[in-house]
Parts: C-alpha cells; structure tokens; sequence
C-alpha cells in the first residue's frame, strides 16, 4: 500500500531535509490509514476544522490500545509515569484550568506587557551572543552558539532561574533534547538512563527552587506559580512542577528551531536576508511567513476522537491516533497561493504553525519576539554569510524538525 | 450588455457613490479599488469624521482606555475618494441616477451603494430625551459625550435597557466604580437575543459586579430638575431611581428615512436586497444599479429558509460590503452571494461572548461543553430539529466547529460526545425565548418576512 508507505517515508530521517514532496503526496487523499492504525490527515482545512473539533482529545487515556504500542514519532517526550501529564496533553476543564493559571503571570489579560517588556533584556541577550560569535577562522555554527543558548537564555530568565544557576540548566535542557533525537549511534537502554537522570536532577532542582519562590516571592512565573493565588485555583505542588518542566523544554525547543529554521531559509533566499539587513521591521512578517514555511512543529501527533468521527467519506474510529500535518497543511495550495514559495510580503497569512484552537501554541507571542529580534540582529551585524552545507544535517526528530547543526561560513561580525 | 464592454468600461471611467461612511462604506470603497476600479468614487456621510471603528466605543472609550478620536479604522489603501462629510444624503432620484445632499448638491453616479446603517433608537418622548444627562451611544461625540460627563461627578447611571451595548454600558460603570442601575423589560440580560437561559447567566454576571439590576420594569418618564437636568426615573413598578446620568439603550433605527419616496424597497427594518446585495424596488424588482451593505442591508439567507436577516454585526458589514463592491463591477455570471453566517461578539463584566448563527431562532438549548455556573461554556440552539445557533462565554475557540454544523444544518441536539461535557449538558431545555408578540428591545438580529414594505414598528415604553 503506498499509503502505508508514505507516511514511513515522511517519518525517516532520510527525507527530513525535504518532507515537503511528501506532503504533496499526501494531500492527495483528506485522510491516509497507517498500517500501524495511525490516521493522517494533511489538508489545511481539514486540519484547521480538527482542532476545532470537541470531539478530538489530547488527552492519552482517550487513546485505544495500539498492537505494536506508542507508532508515533515524538511520543517518547512524555508518559515517563514520574510527573502529571501538563496542560499539551489535557483536555479541557483540566487543561483549561492548567494553562489559565500558567497564563496569569505570563499574558493578558493580567500580565498584558509581559513579554513586551522582555524586549530589552531580549535584545541584550542576542547582543551577547552575537559579540561572541566570530570564531576566528570565519565560520561558525548557528546553533550550538546561538540560535540553542538563545532561547535556553531567555525561558531561565522568564521563569525565574538565578543566573548562577543557568550554565546547569543549559546542561540538563542539552541532554533532555539530546535524548528526544535518538541517534542510532547511542544504545537506547544508556539514552533512558541518562535521561532520567537529567529529569530526576532537574525535578529535584526545580523542586528545590519552588521552596525558596514559596519562602520568598519574586515577579518571576515559577514565584507566581506556587502562590497560587489565581481564581482558577491552585496547582498541586507536582502540577507546578510538571508546568515548569513543560515551560523548560517546549519554551525554547521549538524556539530553537524556529531560529535556525529562519537563518537557514534566509540564506536560502539572499534577496530577503539582504531586505531584512536594510530594513528590521520585515521581521515581523517574516517569521510569520516562516512559521507556515516552516514550522518548528511539522506534525502534531498526539490526537485521538472520543466518537467516531467522519471525513471525507472516511470513519475514523474513536480512539484511534490521529497525527494533523500542520507543515502540511501550511503548503496547502488550496489555501495558500504558490504554497512553496518563501514571500514575505504574502498577505493573509492564517498559516498553522502555532496550531489553533484550545492548545494553539502557549508560548506564541515570546516565540514570536525572540525570532524576531534574533533573525533581524543576526542579519544586520554577521557579515556576507553563507552557508556551508546545504541541506545541513537534521535532527532525527519529525515532528519537532530542524537542523542540528547550521555551520555558516561569515567575513566578520559588525558591531 | 454582456460583452459589450460596459463593465469594462464602468470599471474604467464609471461614477461610483458610496452613501455612508463608516465600515461598510470603507470597506467597499477600499474593494472596488483592489479589484481595479479606476473609475470616481465618491463617499458620503453624514458625520464630519472620516471612518472610525464603533466596538470601542461601549468598551475602552468608556474606561478611559482609548481616546474616542483615536478609533479611526485603520485603512488598507489609498482609495482615493472625493470624501463628502458632514453633509447627509437626503434624497435618490433612481430614474436620473442622482443622490441628492443636505447642501442641495446632486451626485450622479452609474452605480451606487447604500451603507448608511442605523442610528441608536432615542428615548421616546421628546421633552425627556432633551434633558441634560440623558445620553444614548451609536456615534463616537455619543460616546465622547458621555465618557466626559462620567469622569464628572456621578452619584447613579441608570441604563435603560440590558442588550448587548446596555450591558457593556453597565459593565464599564461598574469597572469604574461608578454605582448602576439596569432597567430591562425582559425577564434578564440578553435575553431577545440568547434567551432566558443564557440570560440567567447574564444576569448573575450584573449582581456580581454589583449591578443593581431591574429586570420585568420599564422606564416610564425621565424626570428633570428646573435648570433642565435629569434627576430621577419613574418605573412601572411604582419605584423611582435617582439619577444624574441616563444611558437609552434600546436598540437601534435603520437609516432609511431619505429614501422616503424613492421607489426602493426601504422602511423601518432596512433595504431589501438579494444575495448579490443589490436592492429590490417597491415592486419587488432587483435593480441593476443600487447596491446596499451593512447594517442597513436585509437580504435572504438560504440557510435560514430565505429569510432576510438584518444583522447589526461588525463582520457582516465587512464581508456584505466586499460581495457588494464586487458585484458592482461585474458581470452577472461574475457576481458572489453573501452567504456569511451571522456572527458577534461583545465583552462585558470580564467575559467574552461570541455568538454564530441565529440563536434567537432556536426552541431549545443544550450546553455541549463547560459549565454554566463557571461562566464559561459552549452552547447550541435547535430549531426543528437541527443546529440554528451557538453561544460561547470564554469558549470562542470552539466556534468555528460549531459555525460548521449551523452551516451543514446538522441535527439538534448533536448526536456526538463532545470534550467537557457536563451535568448542564445532559439533555436540550427549552431555551425560553420570550414570547415575540410582546415588544422588547431589539435583538442584534432581526428575522423578518418576505416583505420590504412592512408595516411601520412603534416602540411605546409605556405598555405593560
């Protein structure tokens, strides 16, 4: 069946650096059956109407059984049985009281500057980075020593971690990400054992840092978090923690992608990184634009209907895994003109990079602003870049895609 | 005339007026332009303001939070108009093409388009609407007016009327502290447009905020004191509130008295048109030339048995304006209907509501997901067996499914689990919609017949 093919395909590392043929063969039918039971759908409307849907859970334990268990990439970021699922993997009313509660502290209605008032310490961040960037041979790798620390930088500041404690929480977020992209070079057994170690360490950190937040209160999230002083409620000490690892790792790994994603389509397109050098307002359309050209999140996996649900004359039957190809659905040309065409300046840009609906991306308008400001700096100040690989290695992740490493080659970084 | 390059042409050089100045009237203007009409426009309205946006007004206007100068529609492009503000049109001479204005000027044109909207209906008797303090809010000197007495010293607002506005009105004295009084004919907020349940809700929502709310009472005279100010109100139940500031909010008047005359299928409840947004004369006969969107408009919907819906709603006067400016410019086989699905929203006591379709339609209401006792849910309304309606409190991301069962006509209740479903949700109630042969204030939706000469409305306050 090529149908069964197909979404292997889409799946292996080997088309990583280019799914998007494969989307076009999936589009051609609204909904394709894996042999593994796992239903995909790619179509832009389709999905769009699916998130909307409160017949679609995200919940796990709305989830039949599978024969040959979890069949979906990205599942091993979740379940370890040690913390509450968070808010992702809720439905409402839990998960409507989780993140009303996270958001409190966060945007508005009640923290409505936030994320704007972040601007300068943002820029500041990206200032240091990219003073530090010239490596002296004039090469350097986009990634590793800027587009990763970035965001870790940032999501530390947010929630409250002190500074001295950063460069840990650097390593514990490396190796959590690390483990998320299974390498066939690392044993699976040894790749669980670190990662639990890392979480075990990072819960105990975290654990700690809540006891002194609860003894004496910052402005920072974790501070508001455990004082749970929110109309909604309280979060249960486990709940604030699970919340704090869920801000961690999705607060910069998408981020992280996002970024480099951004670098990576600029050098691509000359004309455009050349535009931005000259003008830094085109960030802000411009990570719109990317964010349907190519989104940090290409897939989201994690859906099952609580009912029968139809499409297109196809059943999908309550509890089966639905995965919703939002990279898909952004190449759409039923829904977007010349789908595969980078263009900035495109109107109307209802792209599903940040989902829709009730789990629409939490983190949006700081991912929003940190791309923004880092493409826009990153344009002005790294002189006559250009890449050295082209397609750079991948990550084995599908569903969280983007390059691992992004080596650039500059004649020097302006000041 | 198909294929003889008239529209060509009209694209080209044709004479294009657009009488009314606000979002229906913008909006056209900036379509016809996109589409490449390169021809004189002309826009007319009777305020001396260029296009300015009207939600704010009852919301951040009356907090203080925006300047009512500073609600001024952002615009898509240059259109290029010769703007004509400040001066009403008056009167349409369809034989001649010809627009007359409040300064006695005329305005040919080839096409036209009517967007003249409505006007907020004004306390009935003349004498107590003219006294100081007595305000309604339609327009933004409305709401600079009354925001500038509400910074004064206030010692009681009464509101007449809980709509929508009456109570966003009432929602924004409370925010500021200022006590208020609601005085609402139906049996509860909202309730000739959501109904007695949803209305229940509402209802709560004012006495949290520390309303104090007079629902089944009418306003029967507006009292003020010798220097002509307003100092108190009578109600029907014998009792008197007094009062230094009254706020009319008792639906709106439909802009059409200029049309008195003229041959086009105008009255009190608008202008009849079909899908396409081109008006019908008296005689029941579309015209070729006169177009008409927004408020103002009243066109058949097949989604709801052909009947023409007036709808007072932001969107509605954006998407009807775009079909009408396309139309206008082209071919017969070229025209689009508007088939948009009635859709709002308002934002009062902290809650955001948005509503699709036409609940005031539905017999019965079942709650899909949430709860009504947290003030955040999603509800659907049945009318003979299928999906009419749906209101949300704090639920807005679920709409567009539920705007997609309005529109496959999906039966009701809907025969799926949803997520959240609740104890309130086990089965429809009815949702106790008041009885329509008794006046009330006038819904956000209006379903008439088939008529556009229909008989003129008298509102009288003072009926039991």
């Amino acid at each position: 069946m090529t149908d069964t093919s197909l979404f292997q395909q889409i799946t292996d590392y080997a088309n990583r650096a280019d799914p998007y043929p494969l989307y076009t063969e999936l589009r051609k039918s609204p909904v394709h059956r894996d042999e593994t039971g796992v239903y995909v759908v790619g179509g832009y409307h389709d999905i769009l109407s699916l998130l909307h849907d409160p017949r679609i859970s995200s919940d796990a334990r709305n989830r039949a059984e599978q024969p040959g268990g979890s069949a979906l990439p990205g599942e091993e970021d979740e379940g370890d049985g040690v913390l509450p699922p968070t808010f992702l993997r809720l439905d409402p009313p839990e998960h409507d009281r989780l993140r009303a509660i996270t958001n409190r502290p966060f945007g508005p209605p009640h923290s409505p500057r936030r994320i704007d008032g972040m601007r300068g310490e943002l820029r500041t961040i990206v200032t240091d980075l990219i003073d530090h960037l010239d490596g002296g041979d004039g090469t350097l790798d986009v990634v590793e020593q800027f587009s990763y620390p970035f965001p870790v930088t940032v999501i530390c500041r947010l929630l409250g971690i002190p500074r001295a404690d950063e460069s840990r929480f650097h390593s514990w977020a490396d190796t959590l990400v690390s483990t998320l992209d299974p390498r066939p070079d690392v044993d699976t057994a040894e790749r669980v054992r670190i990662a639990q170690q890392a979480r075990l360490e990072l819960g105990m950190y975290l654990n700690a840092l809540l006891d002194e937040r609860r003894k004496k209160p910052g402005d920072d999230m974790l501070s508001h978090l455990v004082a749970g002083n929110a109309p909604e409620g309280r979060m249960s000490g486990m709940e604030v923690l699970a919340t704090a690892a869920l801000l961690l790792i999705a607060g910069h790994e998408t981020t992280v992608n996002l970024i480099t994603n951004g670098m990576l389509t600029l050098l691509r397109h000359p004309e455009i990184l050349e535009r931005l050098r000259e003008d830094p307002r085109l960030a802000v359309p411009l990570v719109e634009e990317l964010l349907r050209f190519e989104p940090p999140v290409q897939m989201l996996p994690n859906r099952s209907p609580i009912a029968d649900i139809e499409l297109h004359g196809v059943t999908v039957p309550k509890g089966s895994p639905l995965c919703l190809v939002v990279a898909s659905g952004n190449r759409d040309p039923a829904r977007f003109e010349d789908p595969d065409r980078f263009d900035p300046d495109r109107r109307d840009v209802q792209h599903l990079g940040l989902g829709s609906g009730v789990h629409s991306c939490f983190g949006a308008p700081l991912a929003r602003l940190e791309a923004q400001l880092a493409l826009a700096e990153l344009a002005r100040r790294l002189e006559a870049p250009r890449l050295l690989e082209d397609p750079p290695p991948y990550r084995q992740n599908a569903v969280l895609r983007g390059p691992r490493h992004l080596r650039i080659a500059v004649d020097g970084v302006r000041p | 005339m198909i294929g003889d390059g008239s529209i060509d042409r009209l694209r080209r050089e044709g004479r294009i007026v657009i009488v009314g100045a606000s979002l229906a009237g913008l909006r056209a203007a900036e379509t016809l332009r996109e589409k490449g009409f390169t021809g004189s426009l002309t826009v007319i309205g009777d305020e001396p303001h260029p296009p300015y946006d009207r939600p704010p007004l009852s919301k951040q206007v009356l907090l203080g939070k925006a300047a009512p100068e500073h609600t001024t529609l952002p615009r898509r492009l240059d259109v290029d108009a010769h703007w004509r503000l400040g001066h009403a049109a008056t009167g349409l001479d369809m034989a001649a093409r010809r627009v007359r204005l409040a300064d006695g000027d005329e305005v040919e044109y080839d096409r036209l388009l009517i967007a003249t909207g409505v006007r907020a209906r004004p306390w009935p008797v003349e004498a107590e609407a003219g006294l100081d303090g007595v305000f309604v809010l339609r327009t933004r000197d409305d709401a600079t007016r009354l925001h500038r007495r509400l910074t004064e010293e206030t010692r009681r607002v009464l509101v007449i009327g809980a709509g929508f506005t009456g109570s966003e009105i009432a929602s924004a004295c409370r925010e500021r502290d200022l006590p208020v009084t609601v005085a609402e004919r139906g049996s509860s907020p909202l309730v000739g447009a959501l109904g007695g349940v949803i209305g229940e809700v509402a209802r709560q929502m004012h006495l949290d905020a520390g309303v104090d709310l007079r629902c089944g009472v009418m306003v029967t005279a507006l009292e003020g004191d010798t220097a002509g100010r307003v100092r108190s109100a009578v109600l029907s139940d014998g009792g008197t509130i007094d009062t230094d500031v009254v706020v009319v909010s008792l639906g709106a008047t439909r802009n059409t008295e200029w049309l008195a005359g003229s041959g086009l299928g105008a009255g009190p409840r608008g202008i009849a048109c079909d899908a396409g947004c081109r008006a019908f004369d008296v005689r029941g006969i579309v015209t070729d030339d006169v177009f008409v969107a927004g408020d103002v408009a009243r066109a058949p919907h097949p989604l709801f048995g052909y009947q023409f819906l007036s709808l007072e709603h932001w969107g509605n006067a954006v998407a009807q304006a775009e079909i009408a400016a396309h139309n206008m410019i082209s071919h017969a086989t070229d025209r689009i209907p508007h088939l948009w699905v009635p859709a709002f929203w308002s934002s009062q006591f902290g809650v955001n509501i948005k509503s699709v379709g036409v609940p005031a339609l539905g017999e019965e209401i079942l709650v899909t997901q949430g709860s009504l006792a947290d003030r955040r849910f999603t509800a659907v309304y049945g009318h003979q067996g299928r999906v009419i309606g749906a209101v949300t409190f704090d639920h807005g991301r679920w709409l567009p499914f539920y705007q997609e069962l309005i529109e496959r006509t999906a039966p009701f209740p809907p025969p799926f689990p949803t997520l959240d479903r609740r104890a309130d949700g086990r089965g429809p109630v009815p949702a106790e919609f008041p009885d329509p042969s008794v006046p009330t204030h006038g819904p956000t939706v209006t379903v008439s017949g088939y008529s556009p000469a229909d008989r003129r409305i008298t509102f009288t306050p003072g009926r039991a």
